[in-house]
C-alpha cells in the first residue's frame, strides 16, 4: 500500500518556492507534509496533498515541471525509539531508504507519520506490516 | 631600428611585394584549379579558367571558400597534394561537422614557423631569449605553431603547454623564461596566481608576451602588462590556413601585420561579397599564395576587421588588420577554443534534453565563463536529488567532450527561457571586449 508523493522541480532563484506556494493557496489545495532538498543549483520540494490529481494541474499551469511517486505513509509511535524500530524492520530486510520526512497529523498525540521513499516499496510495506507497523492508504491518510 | 626575422621580406617596399603577390597567385590559382578538383568545379561554375586570372586586379573574380564548403569536402577534399606529400594535421576542437582538418607538407610547416619566428622577433625576441609556450599542444595550432618559430629564432623553447598554472610560474621563475606564448585568458591567469602568490612583476623574468586565439581588448592589456611586467603582443591565425601567426603586432602595437608574402588580404561586405575599400570595417577574405597541401582561394574568415597600408614606424611594409571587431556568424571563441551554440544542441539533444536552452558567456577575472541554461522537463525530472545530479554531471562532461571546455550547467524551470518575437535568444555575451 503506497500514497502518491508529487516532486517539484525549483530553481534556485529568490521567490521560487513563494511561487509556487502561492499557485497552491489560490487553489486553496492543502498541504498535508513537505519536505525540500536543495542543492546550490536547484531544489526539489515534496509535497503530500489530498487532491493528487488537482494539485499537479495547477502546478502545471502554474509552469512548474512535477512528477508523481510512490511513497510509503508509516504510522510511528510518538515515543523514543519510534523511529528506530520502523528502520530496524527495514533495515532486517535490506531495504534502502532515499529519504524520509514528517508529516502533519494532529488528531492522535500518540502517533507520529512519516513518509518513507524506499527502493522497494512491496518489500518494505510486508516487512512493516508484519512487525505490526501500519502503513496507511490515501483515504486514511486524509482522516489523520 | 626593428628585429626582424627576415627583414628583406618584412621591409620589402610595396610594389615588389605586389609583384611577388601577382606571381605567387597565378601559381597558387592554378595548382587549386590543377590538384583541387572541388576548387576546379567552383571556378568552372563561374566559367572562370586560370587563364582568367591575370594579376592580383582579378581576384575578385574568383569564387569564395566558406566553412560550409570546408565541411562538405572533410575530411580529403580540398587537398592540393597526395597524402604521401603531408606530413602533419592540425584541427579546431569541434568534435561534429564543425571540426576543421588542415593538412601540412614539410614545406607548409616551415613556412607556418617562419611566420611565428617573425612575430617572436617583432615582439623583441632574440636567440638569447627563453620562449614559454603556454599555449596547447597536439591538435590545437597554438603551441606547435608558436614552438617551431621559436626554434627558428634560435630561442630556447619551453614546451609547458597549458595548465598546471603552479608549475608554468615556476618554469618562469626557475628557467628564466623572457617570453610567453599563451591566450589572453590564461596569461591573466598566470598573472592572477603570481599575483596570490605574492610575487611582483619584479620577481619575474618575463619580457613580452604573444597572446592570441582569441579575442581580448585594450583594457585586458594594459591589466596583463602591469601584473607581469611585460609589453603584451597580439596574434592572429586560423587553423585553416596553418594556424597563429598569419599576422602579427609589432612594437608600434597598432594592428597587426599580415605576413603578405604568403597571403593576399582582402575585406568584403559579408552581405554582398563585393569588395570594400581600404579602411572599412568588413569580413575578413584570404587568398593562401604558397600552400602545398591546403591551398584556399578567397576563404571567407567570418572574422570583422579593417585593413590599412599606412607606413608602420617600425619599418615592416606588410599591411597592417585592425583588432577584431567581431564575428558574421554564431561562433563564440572561449577560453581560445572555438564553440557554435549548435554543438550545445548537439549534446542537449542526445541526452534527451529539450533544445530550449540559453548560453551566457561571460569574462571574470579576465578569464571566459560558459553557464549553459538548461530547461528543466517533466521525462527529465524525478524525486531524486541524485539522479537529478547525476544527470547534470552527464550533461557537463557530455559538453566537455564535445567543446574541450568545462561549463557550468543550470537547470532552470520550463518555458523560463527568455524568447524575443517568438524566437529564443540562444547566446547572451556578457563580455566586454
Amino acid at each position: 500500500m503506497s500514497v502518491k508523493q508529487i516532486s517539484v522541480f525549483l530553481e534556485n532563484r529568490p521567490g521560487c518556492l513563494h511561487e509556487m506556494t502561492k499557485a497552491l493557496a489560490e487553489a486553496k489545495i492543502d498541504l498535508r507534509g513537505l519536505s525540500l532538498a536543495e542543492t546550490s543549483d536547484f531544489g526539489i520540494v515534496r509535497l503530500i496533498v489530498d487532491d493528487v490529481a488537482g494539485t499537479a494541474t495547477t502546478l502545471r499551469d502554474a509552469g512548474f515541471v512535477a512528477s508523481l511517486t510512490d511513497v510509503l505513509a508509516v504510522e510511528v509511535p510518538n515515543v523514543p525509539g519510534g523511529l528506530n524500530s520502523v528502520l530496524e524492520v527495514l533495515n532486517g530486510a535490506g531495504i534502502n531508504v532515499e529519504y524520509m520526512y514528517a508529516i502533519l497529523g494532529n488528531k492522535k498525540s500518540d502517533t507520529a507519520y512519516m513518509i518513507f521513499r524506499v527502493n522497494d516499496n512491496a518489500k518494505a510495506s510486508s516487512s512493516l506490516t508484519a512487525s505490526g507497523i501500519k502503513i496507511m492508504g490515501a483515504e486514511e491518510l486524509s482522516a489523520i | 631600428m626593428g628585429n626582424y626575422y627576415q627583414p628583406e621580406i618584412e621591409t620589402m617596399p610595396r610594389e615588389q611585394i605586389r609583384k611577388l603577390q601577382n606571381e605567387r597567385l597565378l601559381k597558387q590559382v592554378r595548382h587549386a584549379w590543377n590538384d583541387v578538383p572541388y576548387y576546379r568545379k567552383k571556378m568552372q561554375e563561374k566559367g572562370l579558367t586560370p587563364d582568367d586570372i591575370k594579376s592580383m586586379d582579378d581576384l575578385h573574380l574568383l569564387p569564395f571558400l566558406t566553412k560550409a564548403d570546408l565541411r562538405e569536402a572533410y575530411p580529403y577534399g580540398l587537398m592540393g597534394r597526395p597524402l604521401k606529400d603531408c606530413v602533419r594535421i592540425q584541427s579546431t576542437s569541434g568534435t561534429t561537422g564543425q571540426r576543421v582538418v588542415a593538412f601540412y607538407t614539410l614545406n607548409d610547416i616551415h613556412i607556418w614557423e617562419t611566420m611565428c619566428a617573425r612575430a617572436i622577433m617583432a615582439a623583441g625576441g632574440t636567440n638569447e631569449d627563453v620562449v614559454q609556450v603556454s599555449y596547447g599542444y597536439g591538435l590545437f595550432t597554438g603551441g606547435p605553431g608558436l614552438n617551431g618559430g621559436s626554434h627558428l629564432v634560435g630561442s630556447l623553447t619551453i614546451p609547458a603547454s597549458s595548465g598546471n598554472t603552479d608549475r608554468q610560474i615556476m618554469f618562469i621563475k626557475d628557467l628564466s623564461a623572457t617570453i610567453l606564448c599563451c591566450t589572453p585568458s590564461y596569461a591573466a591567469f598566470i598573472g592572477e596566481r603570481m599575483k596570490e602568490m605574492g610575487m611582483s612583476p619584479d620577481d619575474i623574468p618575463l619580457k613580452a608576451g604573444i597572446f592570441g586565439a582569441e579575442a581580448w581588448s585594450e583594457s585586458m592589456r594594459r591589466d596583463i602588462e602591469s601584473t607581469m611586467g611585460i609589453k603584451a603582443y597580439d596574434i592572429y591565425g586560423l587553423t585553416e590556413l596553418c594556424g597563429p601567426g598569419v599576422s602579427f603586432e609589432c612594437s608600434d602595437q597598432h594592428g597587426m601585420h599580415i605576413n603578405e608574402d604568403y597571403f593576399i588580404a582582402e575585406i568584403i561586405d559579408p552581405e554582398t561579397g563585393e569588395v570594400l575599400p581600404e579602411g572599412s570595417d568588413g569580413e575578413l577574405v584570404f587568398t593562401t599564395l604558397e600552400k602545398e597541401a591546403f591551398p584556399l582561394i578567397r576563404y571567407r574568415t567570418r572574422d570583422i576587421t579593417s585593413l590599412s597600408h599606412e607606413p608602420c614606424p617600425c619599418g615592416r611594409t606588410h599591411v597592417r588588420m585592425s583588432r577584431l571587431k567581431g564575428r558574421t556568424d554564431d561562433m563564440l571563441i572561449i577560453r581560445g577554443v572555438n564553440v557554435f551554440p549548435s554543438q550545445i544542441e548537439t549534446v542537449l539533444i542526445n541526452q534527451g534534453y529539450p533544445a530550449n536552452y540559453q548560453i551566457i558567456v561571460d569574462r571574470v577575472n579576465n578569464t571566459d565563463t560558459l553557464d549553459v541554461r538548461v530547461e528543466m522537463t517533466p521525462e527529465m525530472f524525478t524525486d531524486n536529488l541524485g539522479v537529478v545530479n547525476q544527470r547534470q554531471a552527464k550533461l557537463v562532461e557530455g559538453l566537455r567532450s564535445m567543446l574541450g571546455l568545462t561549463a557550468k550547467v543550470t537547470l532552470v524551470a520550463p518555458k523560463s527561457i527568455t524568447r524575443s518575437e517568438g524566437k529564443a535568444v540562444r547566446v547572451i555575451d556578457n563580455r566586454k571586449i
